[in-house]
């Protein structure tokens, strides 16, 4: 037994020694997306000098950030990151995918772990000013809503009094609900449940007559259920707001520029009918003035980013115009455009002019 | 009836009189007295209420039975076409989908790893239950076994990592040649009895290093993107294994005469006892890096690892002082009475009985940490069971959850049993001198 006790330390100490040989690879693995250079200072060079993006997306949320059976990242929010690496790097494939959670993914921001959280983060006024973050844009306008019944003949939310409502606890969504309850003078009971799954199969068992939480997790949830979800309704009504969108260190503007305009590059694209397939043509011949812009074949407006001149081109080329992306990640789930439609079709999507 | 019985056993005695050849032949016992019939009417069928919870029972595990294996199996379905799941959602229910198993096998297992690349995590996994199985087996408990373990983990290290898994120490042809000549150097010289196996164990970490990287030459992989159960195996084997040494120290510390190391390891004890190890995890991970210089980051794997190992420390040590305790005082001052110093009495006397004493809490405890490695699902790394939960999340095979859990429990539960059945093994062997 002393000799097992013996070979137990000498165990430890060639682990220490195996640890000790390998772990300045973990370093070098770590030192390379932060440089000990400030990276909130500069982050654009940071990343330019490492080649590669550091995105935080959710450990997986359907149709925003999910692996596939492959094991790759898809969704709207990762496309995103795609998309920023394209205009920053060049290629929409540097990215470094990294999973971040509803508990950690502020600290992995503030402490550089990622350059940008693309994460169906809610755009608020505390996480703005108190927690120095800045939110470049909102690709994704969410809402908490309903969903009943279609055979219940509830159409709007006004009509729900004396309904049973089936909701998780803890989050706003509680909140939200009995806000809005009082405010419109209507009688709902709560049934709350803490698990996804259990209060989304709780509804549709029929223990309460409607379920709430966001708009996107509705669809999602509604989705799921193959052809049985057209036995269910969305109601029209929309009682939070929820501006879900990518968010960066604040105190570095260029790279806050470049995440807002690679936005924003999306949705004009979508705006003057620039799509994945037609981006390459359009940039060779298309006469309106704000396209060519848009696109780099006349004025500088890539290099005032900082950027090359066609950066919007390898964007679009990566990951298609905001509709584009929409249509592929959240059209199988059946969410709507909703309030994601163009300014131009009644929706918030609203890209400033490129000149 | 008195007399007839008397009757009856002298005419057996005559009988057995008798027949001279049969009298040595041991005759077997009625069937109603021993034999399986006999147990079945002594302990299932003895009176009538204990023969109703019988045939109640047996109806119900019959039941349980033939439902389970019909969902199982008669009505599963094993595979459908691209992801096509309606007909595992027209089932409703009376059947397991197995095509998300099907589907997702290689997610659940090897997480976000290269697609290309997951040869590597299955050899990995090879890798650790052979050193498992290696390990377990008395008849290679020597020295020897340190060699393997170091060359087993860095073997893992590199396949794990890939790419020039210790850069700026190897790849030069000639610093090759070094570590081949070092190995043989090293081996020989071992084989010999002039040194001890520290240096032949070093030396083959370094020509492993030297060899196997650059000569699989396999693409780097940052651990971002590790997960499923090599993330599981790597984070429950090295936990356990720094923290089971660590947990002896503290043991023998916290019963220490010197005031200062005591005070030190109650405090450790109590510290991390006191708290949940996923608070724990959350200050590895959420708290730790704010501390840290802006732009230094330690890997959060590594953070988890340490947490882990402090975690498991603590409460092993409780369980080793439970054995220190146990041992009679006798014991102690015989080795002291022999003039043994404290290493060696700690060594030699005090520790061989004192974890004898406390396998069944040491692989109790040992099963409760393969199993809160999944606790690390709160900050973002995909070991085994996060990995099963993110591969129903795709919408298309949302609602099949039940399946993918019986299939990550049914990986868990082959490694915990096969814990608990060798530790049955081992806990025989070694107290067999206790049974008389």
């Amino acid at each position: 037994m002393f000799g097992t006790i013996r070979a137990l330390g000498a165990t430890v100490l060639t682990l220490a020694g195996v640890a000790a040989v390998l772990l300045p690879s973990a370093a070098r693995a770590q030192q390379q997306p932060a440089p000990a250079a400030a990276p909130a200072a500069n982050t654009v060079e940071a990343i330019r000098s490492r080649g590669t993006l550091l995105c935080g997306v959710n450990t997986g949320l359907a149709g925003f950030s999910a692996p596939d059976a492959q094991g790759q990242y898809r969704g709207f929010d990762v496309d995103f990151c795609h998309a920023v690496a394209a205009a920053l790097l060049g290629d929409p494939g540097k990215v470094r995918f990294v999973r971040t959670t509803t508990q950690n993914r502020f600290t992995a921001l503030q402490s550089g772990e990622v350059d940008i959280l693309s994460r169906n983060t809610t755009w608020s006024f505390s996480r703005d000013t108190a927690l120095g973050f800045d939110f470049p844009a909102i690709t994704f306008y969410d809402g908490q809503g309903f969903m009943v019944r279609a055979d219940s003949g509830v159409t709007r939310g006004s009509e729900l009094n004396g309904a049973t409502v089936c909701v998780q606890p803890g989050t706003t969504t509680e909140q939200n609900l009995a806000d809005w309850a009082r405010a419109n003078s209507i009688q709902i009971q709560p049934v709350v449940i803490e698990r996804l799954e259990e209060v989304t199969g709780a509804f549709f068992a029929g223990r309460c007559d409607v379920f709430t939480t966001d708009i996107s997790g509705l669809a999602a949830t509604r989705a799921a259920q193959g052809p049985r979800g057209e036995q269910y309704r969305i109601l029209e009504d929309v009682i939070s707001k929820e501006p879900l969108g990518p968010v960066v260190r604040q105190g570095d503007p260029r790279f806050r520029d470049i995440v807002a305009w690679t936005h924003f590059a999306m949705v004009a694209a979508e705006e003057f009918g620039i799509t994945q397939q037609n981006v390459e043509q359009m940039a060779q011949n298309d006469p309106r003035p704000e396209v060519q812009r848009l696109l780099g074949r006349t004025g500088e407006l890539g290099q005032m980013l900082g950027l090359p001149n066609d950066w919007a081109v390898k964007v679009i080329k990566a990951v298609g115009n905001y509709g584009e992306a929409f249509q592929r990640n959240l059209g199988p789930l059946g969410i709507q455009r909703g309030p994601n439609r163009l300014w131009t079709q009644g929706g918030l999507q609203y890209a400033p002019p490129f000149r | 009836m008195a007399p007839a019985d008397t009757t009856t056993r002298v005419q057996l005695e005559t009988a057995v009189a008798l027949v001279p050849g049969e009298a040595s032949a041991p005759r077997s016992p009625p069937m109603t007295a021993a034999g399986p019939v006999a147990w079945l009417r002594a302990n299932l069928f003895s009176s009538w209420l204990s023969t109703a919870v019988t045939l109640l029972l047996i109806y119900l595990i019959a039941r349980w039975t033939i439902g389970f294996v019909e969902w199982a199996f008669v009505n599963a379905i094993w595979e459908v076409p691209n992801n096509q799941t309606q007909a595992c959602r027209e089932l409703k229910g009376i059947g397991a989908c197995w095509a998300v198993v099907t589907e997702k096998h290689r997610f659940i297992l090897f997480g976000t790893y290269p697609y290309e690349e997951h040869w590597r995590p299955a050899l990995v996994i090879l890798l650790f239950v052979a050193l498992y199985v290696v390990s377990a087996m008395r008849r290679f408990w020597r020295k020897e076994l340190v060699t393997v373990w170091a060359g087993a983990l860095t073997l893992i290290g590199i396949l794990m990592w890939g790419g020039n898994t210790a850069p700026g120490l190897l790849p030069q042809p000639w610093e090759q040649l070094l570590a081949l000549a070092l190995l043989l150097g090293a081996g020989f010289a071992y084989v010999r009895g002039w040194i001890g196996m520290v240096w032949p164990t070093a030396a083959l970490v370094y020509a492993l290093l030297a060899w196997v990287g650059p000569v699989l030459d396999m693409p780097y992989v940052s651990q971002e993107r590790w997960g499923g159960l090599p993330i599981t195996l790597i984070l429950a084997t090295f936990g356990l294994a720094f923290a089971f040494p660590l947990s002896i120290l503290v043991a023998l510390g916290r019963r220490s005469s010197l005031p200062a190391i005591k005070t030190l390891c109650v405090l450790y004890v109590e510290l991390i006892r006191g708290v949940p190890l996923i608070s724990l995890l959350f200050m590895a991970s959420v708290m730790f890096p704010l501390f840290l210089p802006e732009g230094m980051n330690i890997d959060k794997l590594l953070r988890a690892q340490i947490a882990i190992i402090l975690f498991a420390g603590a409460y092993l040590a409780e369980v080793v002082r439970g054995g220190l305790q146990a041992l009679p005082k006798g014991q102690y001052e015989a080795a002291d009475a022999l003039g043994l110093t404290y290493w060696q009495k700690t060594g030699l006397i005090v520790l061989p009985q004192a974890l004898r004493l406390v396998i069944p809490p040491l692989v109790n405890t040992f099963i409760g940490f393969f199993k809160d490695t999944s606790l690390v699902l709160i900050i973002g790394i995909f070991d085994l069971l996060t990995a099963g939960k993110t591969a129903i999340v795709e919408p298309a095979w949302q609602g099949f959850g039940v399946e993918v859990y019986v299939f990550v429990g049914v990986i868990y539960f082959m490694f915990c049993f096969a814990m608990s059945r060798y530790s049955q093994n081992l806990e025989a062997e070694l107290n067999r001198h206790r049974r008389r």
